[in-house]
């Protein structure tokens, strides 16, 4: 297939505007994505012509919602290949998914237990279990990174025992843009009994994972990333674990019998689907599904590993330019900063060109702490930037140093 | 000079400039100027909160008046603190409690005021007041 750029960009409509004056460079798609008309326009018709409450009425428009909503689930299934639709847990997003998990497994661990935690993680994938370990006594154990930015396996090995219970890693980090060995990490730990949570976040814009060939016991990621809309994402789980972990928020659809003596828990997937839950927002997510799988994920990959390249190019040509996270397995995701200068000046004065980046720490300090810096610069592709786009980039940047130094 | 007649000046300073690119470039020429804050002085106890860059302000009061020193990793927020301390320093402390910081629109700094920004200027302007307070009873 020819990835027609041009029509792409079409589909998005924020791409036209203009910001200070400039044409709207977007690079900061690691922290959210755009959204192509399709998604927009199906939240927009699910309020015109079928808004409805769902599982509940016998209505024939609450039935059409349901249908949506339950077809959002059943597109989520297959494009990530799980095996039982019941099996995905629609969330508002991957930190309520991992704080879910944290929760489920608040009263199955206990302070012989062990958990590790890779150094690359958000803080979403640090934070919760902090505070689980705060309340029953699970020791935390962390992957440290070497200066490319990848996960140290064997200092991973060393840390696995008996004792490990859960692995929590990302697929994709956010900082670096590193592409981690999920596979061999899952192996590894399935061989002492672990079970292991992946956040997909930064991921799932970019490939397609097979959860099922992976065998892993959590996936996870928020639809915003993938050109869906905020506030939902989905929580992949075994069979086995999510039956064995209690709900994490009561009420409404989560429930088959209620007295005041005793309630009875609904099957999944709705005993972890609390009150009404956001469907305009899971049906854009099926629609963001679709647009990436009509555009092919093997396509969108290969596109933004060339415009990767030439990005990373081009900077590198930049002297005392300083990336961090030089993975050979990496998203087109560049975290830099120039020596001598601060990264919000940088991203302060980008913007003053009409290019978005991100600056700062990313929601990930161990990282930064890591490379003993305070923050980087962080431009981040999606399918739909161009060569151009990164032209601008780089005199934009040249020019915000001069007026720097 | 009063408050209201620094803030005038600045504002005068700056509408000479044709495009943003200019300010942007003074703005970082008086932040190489700025009253930098003592080594001695330049402590986490002085960091301003909120900053994406590290942000520290001092004040001693001098005969009846305050003088500021501020010092940022950034040099466009050391710009703006340059900008604050020229506006705030060397005023008495009732003057600075009882000024308003109301010029800034028009030279273009409000994006970089406004209480959502993650530079910590808005808390720079709130702690130049604490000390103006805790400096009014001395
Ligand atoms: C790797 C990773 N994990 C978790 C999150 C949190 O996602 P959300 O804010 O959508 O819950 C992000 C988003 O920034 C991320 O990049």
């Amino acid at each position: 297939m020819v990835f027609d750029i041009k029509k792409i960009r079409a589909d998005f409509p924020i791409l036209k505007r203009k910001v200070n004056g400039y044409n709207f460079v977007y690079l900061d798609n690691a922290a959210t994505s755009q959204k192509p008309i399709q998604v927009i326009d199906s939240i927009s018709d699910y309020y015109k012509n079928y808004n409805s409450n769902i599982h509940r009425g016998v209505h024939s428009v609450s039935q059409e919602a349901t249908d949506a909503y339950e077809g959002a689930r059943i597109k989520i299934q297959n494009h990530f290949n799980v095996k039982k639709s019941h099996e995905i847990i629609l969330t508002s997003g991957t930190t309520h998914s991992i704080n879910l998990v944290a929760n489920g497994f608040l009263e199955i661990l206990d302070e012989k237990d062990e958990i590790i935690i890779s150094g690359l993680e958000h803080h979403s994938n640090i934070v919760p279990w902090q505070m689980m370990a705060a309340r029953n006594g699970v020791k935390i154990k962390i992957i440290p990174i070497d200066e490319n930015g990848d996960l140290n396996l064997n200092i991973y090995d060393s840390l696995l025992n008996s004792k490990t219970k859960l692995v929590f890693v990302n697929h994709v980090s956010n900082a670096l843009g590193t592409v981690n060995p999920i596979k061999e990490i899952i192996n590894k730990a399935h061989n002492v009994g672990a079970a292991v949570l992946v956040d997909g976040a930064q991921a799932s814009a970019h490939f397609k994972p097979d959860l099922q060939e992976l065998d892993v016991d959590f996936y996870t990621t928020s639809a915003h990333k993938l050109c869906g809309p905020t506030g939902i994402g989905m929580l992949y789980g075994k069979e086995k674990w999510l039956q064995k972990m209690p709900p994490y928020q009561g009420g409404g659809e989560m429930i088959s019998e209620v007295t005041f003596e005793k309630t009875t828990y609904a099957e999944l997937p709705h005993k972890f689907e609390a009150g009404t839950p956001n469907i305009s927002g899971a049906i854009a997510f099926g629609v963001a599904i679709d647009y990436l799988n009509e555009l092919g994920l093997e396509n969108i990959h290969k596109y933004e590993s060339s415009l990767l390249d030439y990005a990373t190019e081009k900077l590198k040509s930049i002297t005392n330019l300083k990336i961090y996270g030089e993975s050979e397995n990496k998203t087109s995701v560049i975290s830099f900063n120039i020596e001598g200068i601060h990264a919000y000046d940088i991203g302060t004065l980008l913007d003053k060109f009409g290019v978005a980046v991100r600056t700062g720490q990313h929601c990930a300090q161990p990282i930064m702490d890591h490379f003993g810096i305070s923050g980087t610069v962080r431009a981040s592709l999606a399918f739909y930037n161009t060569k151009e786009e990164i032209d601008i980039l780089f005199s934009s940047l040249k020019r915000a140093i001069s007026m720097l130094s | 000079m009063k408050i209201n007649e620094i803030q005038a000046e600045i504002v005068d300073e700056f509408s000479l400039f044709e495009d943003w690119m200019e300010k942007y470039e003074y703005m970082i020429e008086l932040g190489k100027s700025i009253q930098l804050i003592d080594t001695k002085n330049k402590i986490d106890a002085n960091l301003i909160k909120g900053c994406q860059s590290k942000l520290w302000l001092f004040a001693e009061l001098k005969n009846g008046r305050i003088f500021y020193s501020a010092d940022s990793e950034a040099i466009i927020t050391k710009g703006i603190a340059a900008i604050l301390l020229r506006v705030f320093s060397n005023q008495t402390p009732s003057d600075i409690l009882n000024s308003e910081f109301k010029y800034i629109d028009e030279i273009g700094l409000k994006e970089h005021l406004s209480p959502t920004r993650a530079n910590g200027l808005v808390s720079m302007i709130k702690q130049m007041k604490y000390y103006a307070i805790a400096y009014s009873n001395k």
